[in-house]
Formats: structure tokens, sequence, C-alpha cells
């Protein structure tokens, strides 16, 4: 789950990490209240969606006054703002952080992610910042330097010291820098996050070091026990299927194809997906319906799929192991009557009563077509959707 | 011959008592498996289809020599699990959950360091040698005994080629899955050591999936060091960037861990890669010259 720059910006300032000091605006007239109260002169109006590359898209801009402030904002919100993280339908910007203007000495780079390979949390710096990391990467590899944390220890003092050394920080503010890397290995350690990135972290004339933008991500599987982090989650910012999917508990991606397909378990899922495109067709989407589905799931399942208007057929691929193929088949002769369903739906079963599945769907008096191996679903949707 | 389990392997169930963990441990029974033992906290002295529940994994490893444990445990409590029954000394311990948080693997993986118990999984299938030890939630019945060993990141993704192996009378000597997660026990290097020198197995499958790096990883020791045929498939080419598929670990993320860049690896370590999902068994005949 992602969350918006303000919002990173409140937990870095709550586990010590300096922010610039900021008002969140929804109208052009809060925008030029918050751009008065931050003293009147210089500030930059940043909208706020969960997307990169905002900068670059227009979605930054820097006022010398309240009153441009106010246009600025009323050009931004409402409006669709296209990045190259977006789509080119853009994402509507519903808010805009207004900020006080700095005097910036130089950019950094400061991430905490998981190093898989490692299974710890890795320390990432770089003395390029405000640009992408992965640039930086492909570029300039020796730029980036990297600690190891260990869980039991924390991120040490001394491994903050040596990559502030490393990245030339002023002595003098050696303290600073430290207080600012353990605050964000905090953040990512206690709020369970997946990403934790300040991208710039700024070094002003005047000696202060500060989270000019922050992205921050979150495991859902620690949900559970991180209330106040899913109290931030926007649905706006997320596809409706998608959300509508996350509530009956379906692992559900929306993709840009027309056959849709519903699969259990997510490796089968993805490999459904990759053979319906193999066969000459796109899928419309990722779903996994988990291995225990019921029948209300299924049917549930189905509706999210037929919602999508550009859905010319569906594929159902089920290895039943722990899920029954009788219990499958009853779910989907409820929904596809229920629902009126008017496109081709082929069903490919295998598994745990596979039989008394089969039979399900041959005595429903639906047009189902049925198929025996992953290959002929596949080779039988893309036939139905391109002559249909 | 066989790698992980097999007749003489004797079980434990932690958390026996929840649904999911009677449901399959009665399954793993009924397959020939040797439940020796349940653990609930507080239910210890009651029995469950004829096995014995004890209170923790410590006295049920003392009072019935079990050597692995499976654990169903939900989320919140699995990496507990984990760690006790670690503790306790098992040599395998396989964790079924899924959904437990990245933090506790990163925790429960430094606290295994050292120690003499392994770990497979989380958010995994388990583990089986056909017609011997079934420790998971994978249905018994689509498997053979047989030479071939399998090794996957996912679940019914691997009971799909089970099947095709077993269709084309290719039996299995033990198939392991390593789990979905992006911290995990078991990688595919260490489950490929083990077939490499198992006698009863003359060639692996292989099935990876987008995200992280393990399938690159287990590319490079195959080229240097496995004596054996692998045939492999990778999950994932249509997904998109940025997008996790399902799996905690399958995300294609800052344009790292592309099937694209797993299949070139792949490749390059003499692996043969089946085209598609439906053709896993056919390319693995290939690749033994059937």
């Amino acid at each position: 789950m992602n969350i918006h720059e303000f919002q990173a910006k409140e937990i870095l300032k709550r586990f010590g990490v300096a922010v610039p000091r900021g008002i969140v605006a929804t109208t052009p007239e809060q925008a030029k209240a918050a751009a008065q109260e931050l003293g009147g002169g210089v500030s930059v109006v940043k909208a706020q969606i969960h997307a990169g590359g905002r900068g670059k898209g227009g979605g930054v801009k820097v006022v010398k006054s309240p009153d441009e402030a106010a246009a600025k904002a009323r050009e931004m919100l409402g409006k669709n703002l296209v990045t190259h993280q977006t789509g080119p339908e853009g994402r509507q910007v519903r808010r805009v952080l207004v900020e006080q203007g700095l005097n910036i000495e130089r950019e950094l780079y400061l991430a905490m992610v998981l190093d898989r390979a490692q299974s710890r949390v890795t320390v990432i710096c770089s003395s390029e910042g405000g640009v992408e990391i992965e640039e930086v990467a492909a570029n300039h590899p020796e730029k980036i330097l990297k600690e190891t944390v260990d869980p039991v220890i924390g991120l040490a003092a001394f491994q903050c010291r040596r990559l502030a050394f490393a990245l030339g920080v002023p002595p003098a503010l050696t303290g600073k820098m430290v207080g600012v890397m353990q605050g964000l290995y905090r953040v990512f350690e206690e709020c369970d996050a997946s990403l934790a990135e300040i991208n710039p972290l700024i070094i002003t004339k005047e000696g202060q070091v500060m989270a000019l933008d922050a992205k921050m991500n979150f495991d859902s599987n620690a949900f559970f026990r991180q209330k106040e982090i899913v109290a931030l989650r926007d649905l706006d910012e997320e596809d409706p299927r998608e959300v509508e999917a996350s509530k009956y508990d379906l692992s559900y991606i929306s993709l840009d194809g027309n056959i849709a397909c519903m699969v259990n378990g997510a490796g089968l899922a993805m490999a459904t997906m990759d053979i319906i495109k193999l066969y000459g067709g796109e899928p419309a989407n990722f779903l996994d319906v988990g291995g225990g589905a019921d029948k209300e799931k299924v049917a549930q399942a189905f509706k999210i799929l037929l919602a999508d208007a550009r859905v010319r057929g569906v594929l159902i691929n089920i290895f039943g192991g722990i899920m029954r193929c009788d219990v499958l088949a009853q779910g989907v002769v409820d929904a596809a009557r229920e629902l009126n369903i008017s496109v081709p739906l082929v069903v490919r079963m295998q598994g745990t009563n596979v039989e008394q599945g089969r039979q399900i769907l041959a005595e429903s008096g639906l047009t189902i077509i049925s198929a025996e191996t992953m290959a002929e679903a596949a080779e039988k949707i893309v036939k139905a959707v391109q002559t249909n | 011959m066989s790698i992980l389990v097999n007749k003489q392997t004797r079980v434990l169930t932690q958390g026996i008592t929840g649904a999911t963990g009677q449901f399959h441990t009665k399954a793993c029974k009924e397959y020939g498996t040797q439940m020796v033992a349940g653990v609930t906290p507080g239910k210890g002295g009651t029995v469950f289809e004829g096995i014995p529940i004890f209170d923790s994994v410590e006295r049920a490893v003392r009072e019935t020599g079990a050597d692995a444990s499976v654990i169903y445990v939900p989320p919140p409590f699995a990496a507990d699990a984990i760690l006790e029954a670690a503790d306790a000394g098992i040599p395998l311990i396989i964790c079924i959950t899924e959904g437990v948080p990245v933090r506790d693997m990163v925790k429960v993986k430094r606290y295994l360091e050292g120690r003499s118990s392994q770990l497979l999984g989380p958010n995994c299938p388990g583990t089986i040698t056909p017609g011997e030890c079934k420790i998971g939630i994978m249905p018994g019945h689509i498997h053979k005994a047989g030479t071939i060993g399998v090794v996957s990141r996912s679940g019914t993704l691997t009971y799909e080629a089970v099947d095709q192996l077993t269709r084309l009378g290719m039996g299995q000597s033990t198939c392991v899955g390593i789990g979905g997660d992006p911290v995990h026990g078991f990688e595919f290097i260490d489950v490929l050591k083990m077939f490499n020198q198992d006698s009863g197995t003359i060639a692996v499958v292989m099935i990876g999936e987008i995200g992280g790096s393990a399938e690159e990883e287990a590319a490079a020791w195959i080229k240097f060091n496995m004596k054996k045929p692998v045939a492999g498939f990778i999950a994932g080419q249509t997904a998109p960037p940025g997008k996790r598929m399902g799996h905690a670990g399958a995300i294609i993320s800052g344009g790292k861990g592309t099937a694209k860049e797993k299949i070139e690896a792949m490749k390059s370590a003499g692996i043969r890669l089946a085209p598609s999902p439906a053709t896993i068994g056919r390319t693995l005949q290939e690749a033994i010259g059937k």
C-alpha cells in the first residue's frame, strides 16, 4: 500500500526526521492562505497523487506569492496529472501540499528497502539526489552506497557515519545525518514499511538536513498490527475493481486486455495470463481466488470480472487441490445465471471432484465451453473472442 | 531415494486444532505420513484423530521423537511458531501459513543462523515424497513415485506441472514448494544441491516466477555445479511492473525481477525452458532425451 507525500512526511516528523513546514490545501483559496501562513514569500505547490515523476509532469511549482500559489493550485486541482508512472490517462489531483521554500545546498538520496537475497533491510544512499535512483544505478553505479542492517542491532550509528562521510556530508552535520538515517530506519521497522525513500534528502545553506520529498510503501501482511497506517489508505488512488476485490479477499489486478481470467493460486494465475498471450490473446486481469474459495467468493469474483466493460470472454482455470471442482462449478453456474453472462466462457478444471464439477456445468443448460488442458482452454477462449 | 522427507519422517503439526490444521493433518495421515503429534498451547492432553496434542513443541518432541514440524498457525503467531520449533531443535520446519509479515521473517532468519533447523516456507504448499510422506496442502493423488525432482515458488502451478509429469509416466522423487514470500527458508539453490546429491533423482523441474533474483542465482549455480538435466518455467511473463501478483514476492520493482531476465539467465545456464505452462512435462522429457 502506498501513501501520499504529505502523509509520509507526517510520519517522518513523528520519528524525528525534519521536513519543510507545509499545509495541505484542497482549494485555491486554501492554498493562498497556506502560502500566507508560511510567510508569504517563496513557497512550493505540490500535487498529491500516488505516483512518481510529478515534477516533470508539471505537478510541482515554485511560486513567489500567495496569489501565485492560488493560481498554480487552481491549475492543478481537479485536473488529471500525467507522469511516466500514471499511464496516459493520468491521475486526478484532489489536494496539493503547499510548503515553505528552502535554500538548497545539496541534494542526496536515502532509502531503505528489503534486500531479498540477504533477508535483511538495506540502506541505500547516493550523493546524486533528486533524480531517480534507477538512473543513478544504471549510469553511475559507483555513486550508490549500501549498508545492511542486522535486525537484532538495528541500524548502528557507525554505519550511518560511514555513509555520511562517504557522501561528503560536512562533519558538523554528521550528527544530524545519523539522526535522519536512524529515524527513517525506525519508521521502516516500526511501521512495517516495505519501502521508505527520501529523495531528495537536502542540506540547506543554513545547515539543516531535511526530507524534501518522501515515498513510503507498506507490507499488507502486517496490517493486522498497523491500524494507523491502514487508516492512511486513499481508495481514490486505487483501481475501483481492485478495491472491490480486496473486500472479498480476492487478489485482483486490472490489465489492459479483453480476456478475463479466474484462477486458484498466484503462480497458476500468472501462468494463465502468459498462456492467453501465447495463443494470441490479451489478459484483462490477474485474479487469484485463493485456495479455499467457496461458492460466494467465486460468484463475487465473477461479478468483478464482468464489471470490466472491455471483457469479451472469460477463462476459468482451476487446479483443485483443496478447492473442490464441484463447489467451483456450482459457483460459476449460479453467477453466470444471475449475471446473464453474454460473453464466451471457457472452463478448465482439474483435481478433486472434477467429474461432479463437469457434470454440474454440463447439466446447467448454459453455453459453457469446457477444456481438458490449459493449452486447450487458452486456444478455445482466444478463438471464441476473435470470432465473437 | 528422495530428499528432505521419507517413510521414516515423524511429523508434528503446530496449530493442529484450527480448521486448516485439522483438515490437512487428517489428509496427510490418510496419505500415509507418520503424523505423531500436534501442538496447540492450552490444548495439551487432548487427542485429534488418534494424534496426541501437547502444549509445547519441546514437550511434543520429547515424548514422540518428532523430527519435522508443519505450521498452520495464523499469520500473527506464525513467526513465533517457527522460533519455538527451532528452539526445540526440530531439523525440518515447514511453514504453510500465508501472510506472515516480512519484518517477522527477517528476524526469524536471523534466529535460525547457526542453528541446525532448516526452514521451508512460509506461504508454501510443503513437500512430498510420493508414496512415502506428504507434509503440506498439495493433493496427494496427482503424484507418483519416481525419479524427477520438482522445486517451485508456486503452489497450484506446481500441481499443474506434477500432473503433467505423472500423465507422461514420469514419477517424482520429491516435490518441494519453497513459497512465494520475499523472505523465506530454503532457496532454489539449497533444494537443487540436495537433488544433485540424491541418487534417486535423475532430473529436476524448476518453476520460478517474477520478483527477486533467486532464479538468476540458481541459474548461476546450476551452470557450474548441476550434474543432472534441469527443465524450467517462469510465470509472469505478461505481468506489469510495480504490481504485486498475488504472492508477496511476485513483483517487478525498479525494472528488476522480470521474467525475461530470469529466462535469459536460465537459458544461458543450460536449463531447458518450457515456452508454455502447458508443456512443462514435455520439456523435462526432452531434457532427459526421452
